[in-house]
């Protein structure tokens, strides 16, 4: 019943192409909710009712059936993926206002059925676990989001954005597709997960793994794999950027965790390599981060520091399985496990709202805005929320998942032996300091996009966005706070997805009173703020508080604005550190000697990825040049062209004659 | 038990202060002021009108409540006279490292509210200065629980008494490591001069130049509390847990008597960082703490030398 539904709405996608403009997007959020009850509903079945691992047969193609499998890691993240889904297309719904105008019938409509098919994409993408069928939705993932990040295609510079974006998913596909391959060659038997049992049961893990972790790994956005990640996000409309963010990228965790459950031996040194990467992935994606000017691009690096975070968690999951210490085993995979939800909410929300300040900014650059939270209250409490949340601060939800990490972590210490000790040691001075890092970069954007006084007259006229804008926003902030302050309503069905790693263990159910003295504390802390606030209140009623200009140290007189910090000299002193991974370059001219009266200047700063200039950058441009020179074949004289073909023809006349051929 | 240290917490944090003004008053060759002169001042404050800055917004005025009560609610959860705090889980040093996070990046934004450059200047400096601090902490703590399978702040300290006396190999370094921690947060020399009256060689103090009345006083009693609260974890590194509680209480107030002591000594024959070493100066307290760890390894013969 309900996969002859799912079917019947991915049908009914195409309608959207035929509707009317005005009913175009009611027909989008129509079906995605839909798609959203109808596999919601399977998920939750499988996740807390049927015997989980089910199949049920989606469609014959060529006469043999294709399965829909849902165990509870599908399930798991069949809900993620809805929950983001939904909050995301009820803010496209306020986000595409303005573009309604500029784009035509064919454009929205391509904008709609793309971003209904990225949906079903991902959901097929966790269900099918037939090798062929599952290659192929995790291309459409590629190829419906391509045409998502390309939506404002009149921009040169986006398309060529999309482009890079679609080659190195291609990238990633290939890899992943030679995994599948390798396996089928080696065993013969059949193509898909399910046969790498066979593979994993007769050979070593190392070679199949890291090519899946290489393609799953390039969408996961892992460092030096992320190079398509801080152009793509920015580029792509909110909503998109916030599902991509928050949902899309999962895929490749859904990937490398999917393969992980059939790996069972040489376990210890793929949790070391997952572990060390992701630490890498964290602490310099956070870094990157912080010299970003760019909001959205900021965003997008923090992405990569989360995916770390993930990472990290996984990769202490599996080395607790090889090491045979269950409790550094459960709650690793169980913090990386729910970062992924935690991550969804926070991102897509920081997404959202980022997207309401560059609809009513139009800019990017977070040292042209300042003051918002004045004009735009709710947008910048949401905003803050996210914040406060990605930074992994009580009492809110990235807490939890980062809690359940140390915990694995310092609990693991004791039972540990010297090598594990030392894994973990780094892993958490690692975790240590991509929390701090996160808590400077997001004081950096908060502060500077939303406190102090506007830098433009942009930010000056900024207005509040629309509720349809504001109410995915709320949905997603209840859920952060829902897991922060009770988190033990969600181990149970965490147990239930990490049992599938470690074998079931009462470790996460005994969790449950520490979740719950969690919550005590946390409340004990919101009462404590809540009276203070009620005490200061009452001291205040009697006085007449006074409003004032910010003490200036005696230089009043000058322009609020450019009194400020900004964020280039915020983030200064992270670079003088960090120097050799953000390679910022300033620009200016210094004054000369004789210089009595100085003349206007200007100051630029530059920040390049290190990753991307030495993996993409110089080799693409060294082919360029290469090519540049076999150019010059190309004359476009008819004459040269029937030139080379007879020089090929007495080629090959040579060739055939001296026998080479 | 645990109210009892709540409280005790709490009446040495409000003389704490006053301490280190009598000891630097006194090595300085001044007469000292009273010991219970902050609290005075303090009262003063509460009885004050609050000024705002017309720049500010919601933020600068919830920030020193929420600055305030995360320093209260981690009360509940320092051990204390060898028993547990009021509350009490597997990782509760965890969250207390990060309520205190969350304390201070309120404060961050609402220096950043004010829209001043000095603050912005203070903002940022706090921000690096306690990113780099934090490691330090937890390593001391995954030191600490190489001795222990649960790890609760109690039984860390627990086990850590329980353990073989090699063990206070790794509670001396980590006493050095904590009473430079609790510099470091609490803005006190060698990183940061809580007197000094530039504002661009402030830190802390420049955070707070426009809170007035009713949150200024809340904040100063917050870093009061905070200096408390380090030197009670620093108390309990010292006290066998096994003395009976009476002999614990006055053994635990002479500690963080000594503790203030040393802090006015330490300030007052000490010069202040330049502002670019104090990263360095700061990080290499994480270096000290992973010297602490390798002595857990080496205690626990999990590393041994042969």
């Amino acid at each position: 019943m309900e996969i002859k539904v799912f079917i019947l709405a991915m049908i009914l996608g195409f309608a959207i192409f035929i509707v009317p403009k005005k009913s175009q997007y009611l027909l989008g959020l129509l079906l995605h909710l839909v798609v959203i009850v109808v596999t919601s509903v399977l998920a939750i079945d499988a996740l807390f009712y049927a015997p989980a691992g089910q199949s049920q047969i989606l469609a014959y193609v060529a006469g043999s059936p294709v399965h829909l499998v849902v165990d509870e890691l599908s399930s798991f993240f069949v809900l993620v993926v809805n929950f983001t889904m939904l909050t995301g297309v009820l803010y496209a719904g306020g986000y595409l206002k303005p573009y309604l105008e500029k784009k035509n019938n064919g454009e929205m409509a391509l904008h709609y059925f793309s971003f209904l098919w990225l949906h079903i994409s991902m959901l097929l993408v966790c269900m099918l676990r037939d090798g062929f069928a599952f290659l192929i939705a995790w291309e459409l993932m590629s190829v419906f989001s391509f045409i998502l990040v390309i939506f404002e295609s009149e921009n040169k510079q986006t398309v060529k954005i999309g482009l890079n974006y679609l080659i190195q998913m291609h990238i990633g596909l290939v890899l992943i597709m030679s995994a599948f391959i390798v396996a089928w060659v080696k065993t013969g038997a059949v193509f898909s997960f399910d046969g790498l049992t066979i593979y994993f049961a007769g050979h070593k893990p190392y070679l199949l793994f890291l090519l899946f972790f290489a393609g799953f790994g390039i969408k996961a956005g892992f460092i030096p794999l992320h190079t398509w990640l801080p152009h793509a996000h920015p580029a792509a409309p909110s909503h998109v950027s916030g599902v991509m963010s928050g949902v899309m990228i999962k895929m490749g965790i859904y990937g490398i965790l999917r393969v992980l459950t059939y790996i069972h031996t040489d376990l210890l040194y793929i949790g070391i390599f997952i572990l060390g990467i992701s630490v890498f992935s964290g602490v310099l994606g956070v870094t990157l981060a912080i010299v970003q000017h760019d909001i959205k691009k900021l965003l997008a690096y923090h992405s990569i520091e989360n995916i770390g975070i993930i990472g990290i968690g996984i990769g202490l999951g599996v080395v607790g399985v090889a090491e045979n210490i269950p409790v550094l085993a459960v709650l690793g995979f169980a913090g990386g496990i729910l970062h992924v939800l935690n991550h969804s909410l926070f991102k897509s929300l920081l997404f959202y709202s980022a997207g309401s300040v560059y609809q009513q900014t139009h800019t990017r650059n977070i040292d042209q805005l300042g003051g918002l939270i004045k004009n735009m209250p709710r947008t910048a409490v949401f905003f803050l929320l996210g914040s406060l949340a990605i930074c992994g601060l009580p009492p809110f939800n990235g807490f939890i998942s980062e809690f359940l990490i140390y915990s694995g972590m310092f609990r693991g210490l004791f039972p540990g032996d010297l090598p594990t000790d030392v894994i973990i040691l780094f892993s958490f001075i690692g975790l240590v300091i991509i929390g701090g890092l996160a808590i400077f970069c997001f004081t950096k954007v908060f502060g500077i996009v939303f406190l102090g006084t506007p830098r433009s007259p942009k930010a000056m006229k900024a207005h509040e966005s629309g509720g349809r804008m504001i109410f995915p926003q709320v949905l997603a902030g209840i859920v952060i706070i829902v897991i922060g302050l009770v988190p033990a309503i969600f181990l149970q069905p965490l147990n239930s997805i990490v049992s599938l790693f470690t074998g079931s263990t009462p470790i996460l159910t005994n969790a449950i009173p520490v979740m719950n003295k969690l919550s005590l504390s946390s409340g004990i802390f919101i009462l404590f703020v809540g009276l203070l606030w009620f005490l200061r209140r009452s001291q205040q009623k009697t006085r007449q508080i006074e409003t004032g200009p910010t003490w200036g140290c005696g230089y009043t007189g000058a322009n609020p604005a450019l009194h400020q910090y900004s964020a280039t000299s915020y983030a200064d002193n992270i670079r003088d550190l960090a120097s050799e991974v953000v390679q910022l370059k300033k620009h200016y001219n210094s004054f000369g000697e004789d210089e009595i009266f100085p003349a206007k200047r200007t100051f630029e700063t530059h920040s390049s990825d290190v990753f991307e200039d030495n993996l993409v950058k110089k080799p693409s441009d060294g082919l360029l040049k290469w090519f540049e020179k076999i150019a010059v074949f190309q004359t476009g004289n008819l004459q040269h062209y029937l030139l080379y073909a007879l020089v090929f023809m007495i080629f090959i006349f040579l060739i055939t004659l001296l026998k080479l051929i | 038990m645990a109210w009892i240290g709540i409280l005790s917490i709490i009446i040495t944090g409000i003389i704490f202060p006053g301490i280190i003004g009598m000891v630097k008053a006194r090595v300085g060759g001044r007469k000292s002021p009273s010991i219970f002169q902050p609290l005075s001042d303090v009262i003063r404050l509460f009885k004050k009108v609050a000024v705002y800055s017309s720049t500010t917004s919601v933020v600068f005025r919830i920030a020193p409540l929420v600055y305030f009560a995360s320093v209260i609610s981690v009360l509940t959860l320092i051990p204390f006279a060898g028993q547990k705090g009021l509350i009490s889980f597997e990782g509760d040093f965890v969250f207390f490292a990060y309520l205190l996070a969350l304390g201070k990046f309120l404060m961050i934004i609402a220096a950043l509210d004010t829209g001043s450059g000095f603050e912005g200047m203070g903002a940022n400096r706090e921000a690096l200065y306690s990113l780099l601090a934090e490691p330090a902490f937890f390593i001391l703590m995954g030191s600490l629980a190489l001795f222990a399978g649960n790890t609760s702040f109690y039984n860390l300290y627990h086990h850590l008494h329980l353990n073989t006396h090699l063990s206070y190999l790794t509670a001396i370094t980590a006493i050095y490591v904590l009473i430079y921690i609790a510099m470091v947060e609490n803005s006190r020399l060698p990183v940061d001069d809580p007197k000094t009256h530039l504002e661009l060689t402030m830190v802390h103090e420049v955070m707070v130049l426009d809170n007035s009345g009713f949150d200024l006083a809340l904040i100063h009693i917050a870093s009061w509390l905070k200096f408390s609260l380090y030197g009670t974890l620093i108390a309990n590194f010292l006290l066998p847990f096994s003395l009976p509680h009476y002999a614990q209480i006055i053994f635990f107030f002479i500690v963080q008597v000594t503790f203030a002591v040393t802090v006015g000594g330490l300030e007052s024959f000490k010069a202040r960082n330049k502002m670019v070493k104090n990263p360095q100066f700061i990080v290499v307290l994480s270096a000290i703490a992973i010297v602490a760890f390798l002595t857990a390894l080496i205690i626990t013969e999990k590393f041994t030398l042969n």
